[in-house]
Formats: C-alpha cells, sequence, structure tokens
C-alpha cells in the first residue's frame, strides 16, 4: 500500500520534472530538420528558471481571476497528467483516472485560462480566447466521440482497464482500434495548439491563438502557465502511450526492475513521440483557422467510424 | 488462427471505408486521384487476401487487374487527362465538407444496419465484406453527387466500382468471367468518359457539369 502510493507520488513528480523536457526535445529536433542547432533540450528548464526570477506585472485593470488562473490551470493540468497510468496501473488514484475525468480536467484548464485572456480587456486577449473556444467546441465533442468508441471496444472508460485490454492478446488486429489513434492523435495536435492548428514559435497577430490569450502575462505567472503547456503536451503522449501501447507497463507495483524497465519504456515512447511531432510539424503546412473545424471535423468523423465498424465486427 | 484472418480481412476492408472518406474530404483532383489510387490498392490487398482465406486462387487474377488497370493505369490516365484540361488546381463541390462527412456517415449506418440484418446466414467473411462493399459503393454515390466537376464524378464512380468488386470477392463461387468482365467494362467507361470530356470542354469551356444545366430545356 505503502509502495503504492509511493509510486502515485512518483508519477506525479516525474511529469512534471519530464515536462519541459520533452518540449525541449521538440524543439530540437525541429531546429535539426530545419538545419538549425537550435537551442538545448534542457533550454525550456532555464526559460522556467529565469522567468520565476523575474517580476511580474501586472495591468492597472486585473481582477483576482487574472492572478488566480495561472496557478489555477496549472493544477487542473498537473492532476490530469498525473492521473494517467505511465508506471504502474492499479494505483491508489486509479479508479479516478478515467478519461473522461481528464477531459473534464483539461477543458477546466482551458475555461480559466480563456477567461483570463479576457480580463484585461485587450484585443489580442480577447482574439486568442475566442479562437481558443471556437477550436475547443468542436475538440471536446470529437473527443468524448472517441472515447465512446474505446469505451465501446475496451469496455470502460477507465484508463487501467483500456490499457489492460490493449496489453491482453485479446485485442488482436483492431481496425476500430487504429482509427481512434489516428483521430486522438489529430485531436491531441489540435488541443496542444500544434502546427497545421497553431504556431507554438511565433507571435505573429494574425494566426497565434495560445500565445494571444497568454501575451499579458509576465515573470512567475508566464512561467506557471508555460509549465503548464509543457505538462499537456506529455499529458497527451503519455495517454497515447498507456492506452494504444501500453506495453511494459505492470498491473502493480512489482518490484525495482520491473519499475526501471516502465520507466525507461515510458521514456522511450514519450520521446519518440516528441520527435514524431516534430517531423510531422515540419512537414506540413499551417492552415487557416476557419480550416480548423474540418480538420476536427475529420477526426470525430474517424470516431464515429471507429464506433461503427465495431459494432460490425461485433455482430456475428 | 482464423481470428488473425478475420482480423486482417476487416483490417483491409474497413480501410478501403476509410478511403471512401478521404475521398470525401479531398479538394483538390490530384490528391483525389492519388487517393483512389491507394484504395483500389488496399482493394487489391484484400482481394488477395480473400484469395488466401478462400483457398481460391483465381482470386489473385482478380487481385492482379485491380493493381494494373486501377491503381496504376487509371490514375495515371485520369492525372493526364486533369493536366490537359488544365483543371489540377480547382474543385467545386456543391455542398460543403462537413455535411458531405455527415451524411457519409449516414450512409454507413445504413449500410451496416442493412447488411447485417439481411445476410444473418452467410458466413462471417462475406457478411462483413458484403456490409463494407455497400458503403463504399453509397459512398462513392455521394462523391458523385457532392461534387460539380465531372473529373471527380469519374472517380467517385470508379470507387464505386471498388465496392462492386470488394463485394463480389466476398461472395464465394463469383465466376471468373464476371469480374473479368467487369474489370475491362470499366476500362472502356474510362475511354468513352475520357473522349465525353474534352467534347464537354470543347462544347462550354469548363467540365463543372453545372454549366450543363443551362442546356436543359425543363429548367425555368
Amino acid at each position: 500500500m505503502i509502495q503504492a502510493l509511493a509510486l502515485q507520488g512518483i508519477q506525479g513528480l516525474l511529469v512534471i520534472a519530464l515536462a519541459p523536457l520533452v518540449t525541449g526535445v521538440v524543439r530540437k529536433t525541429k531546429a535539426r530538420l530545419l538545419l538549425r542547432r537550435g537551442a538545448s533540450i534542457f533550454q525550456p528548464y532555464r526559460d522556467l528558471l529565469r522567468l520565476f526570477r523575474k517580476e511580474s506585472v501586472l495591468a492597472h485593470n486585473a481582477s483576482w481571476l487574472f492572478q488566480a488562473a495561472p496557478y489555477l490551470v496549472l493544477a487542473f493540468t498537473w492532476v490530469a497528467a498525473a492521473l494517467i497510468p505511465v508506471l504502474a496501473f492499479n494505483l491508489p488514484l486509479g479508479p479516478g483516472a478515467d478519461f473522461i475525468a481528464i477531459v473534464g480536467l483539461l477543458g477546466s484548464a482551458r475555461f480559466v485560462l480563456a477567461l483570463a485572456g479576457l480580463d484585461v480587456g485587450t484585443s489580442f486577449g480577447g482574439i486568442g480566447s475566442s479562437r481558443e473556444v471556437m477550436i475547443a467546441s468542436v475538440g471536446e465533442p470529437a473527443m468524448l466521440m472517441l472515447i465512446f468508441s474505446l469505451a465501446l471496444v475496451a469496455g470502460s472508460t477507465q484508463l487501467s482497464v483500456i490499457a489492460a485490454f490493449t496489453q491482453s492478446p485479446a485485442v488482436g488486429l483492431r481496425i476500430s482500434l487504429g482509427l481512434a489513434l489516428l483521430g486522438f492523435i489529430m485531436v491531441a495536435i489540435a488541443e496542444n495548439g500544434r502546427i497545421p492548428i497553431d504556431n507554438p514559435a511565433t507571435h505573429l497577430e494574425l494566426t497565434m491563438v495560445h500565445e494571444a490569450m497568454v501575451l499579458e502575462y509576465s515573470g512567475r505567472h508566464l512561467a506557471l502557465i508555460e509549465l503548464s503547456t509543457f505538462l499537456k503536451l506529455l499529458a497527451y503522449l503519455s495517454l497515447i502511450a498507456s492506452v494504444f501501447l501500453p506495453w511494459g507497463i505492470p498491473p502493480t507495483w512489482a518490484g525495482g526492475m520491473q519499475l526501471a524497465s516502465a520507466l525507461g519504456l515510458f521514456l522511450a515512447k514519450v520521446l519518440g513521440g516528441a520527435v514524431l511531432l516534430a517531423f510531422f510539424e515540419v512537414s506540413i503546412a499551417k492552415m487557416r483557422v476557419f480550416r480548423v473545424p474540418q480538420f476536427i471535423g475529420a477526426a470525430l468523423m474517424l470516431a464515429l467510424l471507429a464506433g461503427l465498424l465495431r459494432l460490425v465486427s461485433q455482430s456475428f | 488462427m482464423s481470428a488473425l484472418v478475420f482480423d486482417v480481412s476487416h483490417l483491409l476492408a474497413g480501410s478501403l471505408v476509410l478511403m471512401s472518406f478521404v475521398l470525401l474530404y479531398q479538394d483538390r483532383l490530384p490528391s483525389l486521384i492519388n487517393t483512389f489510387a491507394l484504395q483500389s490498392l488496399l482493394l487489391s490487398l484484400a482481394i488477395g487476401w480473400q484469395a488466401q482465406a478462400q483457398g481460391a486462387p483465381h482470386l489473385l487474377v482478380t487481385a492482379a487487374l485491380a493493381i494494373v488497370l486501377k491503381a496504376i493505369l487509371i490514375p495515371m490516365v485520369l492525372r493526364r487527362l486533369v493536366r490537359s484540361l488544365g483543371i489540377h488546381r480547382t474543385i467545386e463541390t456543391v455542398v460543403g465538407i462537413g455535411p458531405a462527412m455527415l451524411a457519409g456517415m449516414a450512409l454507413v449506418a445504413l449500410a451496416m444496419a442493412l447488411m447485417l440484418r439481411v445476410t444473418a446466414a452467410a458466413n462471417i467473411f462475406a457478411r462483413e465484406d458484403l456490409a463494407f462493399a455497400l458503403s463504399v459503393v453509397l459512398l462513392g454515390l455521394l462523391v458523385m453527387v457532392t461534387r460539380r466537376n465531372a473529373v471527380s464524378q469519374v472517380i467517385g464512380f470508379m470507387s464505386l466500382e471498388n465496392g462492386l468488386v470488394l463485394a463480389a470477392t466476398g461472395a464465394k463461387g463469383m465466376p471468373m468471367v464476371v469480374e473479368t468482365s467487369v474489370a475491362f467494362s470499366i476500362l472502356i467507361a474510362l475511354i468513352v468518359i475520357g473522349i465525353f470530356l474534352f467534347r464537354i470542354r470543347e462544347r462550354f469551356d469548363t467540365v463543372d457539369v453545372a454549366a450543363l444545366d443551362e442546356f436543359r430545356g425543363d429548367r425555368q
């Protein structure tokens, strides 16, 4: 029991310690692919330290919400990321690690951030919030539809049950799971504001979404928001790793060797995902904001199709 | 072992349906043609797998025909056609991609609901192949309905025929003659349509079929 609790704690600390590194790897890989040298993969840690040391400047008309939002966003995102089973399935908080709960947590984080973007009343904050909410209003139904399709296949929305199902030999070669994975990747790209949807590396006013929303933040507040952005990316990567590729995750505490191998595999999967993301991002152009609903609509369609095909393969 | 055989054929037939959706989503002619070529390639893989699963070597001939004619020859001809008509940049859709996708989902649901009920007694390969094949056929019709460009309507027609071939190979004991004659009649259709397209363009300076409506007598 104590070991399980400790494992849960380690998992929570691991994700927050690892999150900046993952973003660092994505940035470095992108830079190398564009034939630039790029900053070190540890640069995000240095950025965060620098921001934490700096003074935070507030607008005169900022309300309490503006100051509270970074802490709330980080708290929601961290809980969501820490719930996802990466080291073992049956942890004390395991029953809470439900797919819908995680989507709810990430959705609440987005809600708070969108409100904070509107709070000061600058036009950039407003446009960022409105675009973010537009993307969310199509992205979240797609995400929920995907979860329902997965739940149809695996019989539960609880992450540990789904992962146990994908780990078992009963899973076979299922097109429903493949379609769900594809749709999930599309939604994850949209939710994290990666390249075809939003470019996290620019401050070009016509196109930015997330950066516009947090434009008024500085100092430690900005550091908290950046950290939650890193955590969100890691959360989606580890969701994919633990739902679709759950190999090597032991069901419960099973000794140091098991733990080390689970940790190593988790690192490999997440960093591999980061490198693939970088490849995808350099090979595609950003799309117009008004095409985004089509992109996510395709993900929604994949989810529906996964559910329908599941019905065919089951009904004989 | 039989579970794996079934899973693979499910996977291949399912990806044919997926490719039909990609056809609906694409809005440029060159990528539409590429998607069609990919769908035909998947079709021939599906037929090849059926040949393996049913122990029917003559299906391999059908698979070879599908690769040579539909995955290589027809896309090549269409690409040349598009380039010589100078329309490789444009496409006009009648309804938006979103509603078309939703209509497609509804058609797939219809196909499954219908086929699974009608074919309750058939063996599982035939059953699910028929359900998928009907979806591909209906989606091909939908592509034809939602596009105004004659070339993309041709592609919708060809992908409809992919669905027919899938249905034919799923049903055990379909005579070889039928499949071959279908394959070649498609080829003839392509030639006829190709000539026809040039005639349409010569006459109306466009391959947008909406231009034909003006010449119909019964419209006010």
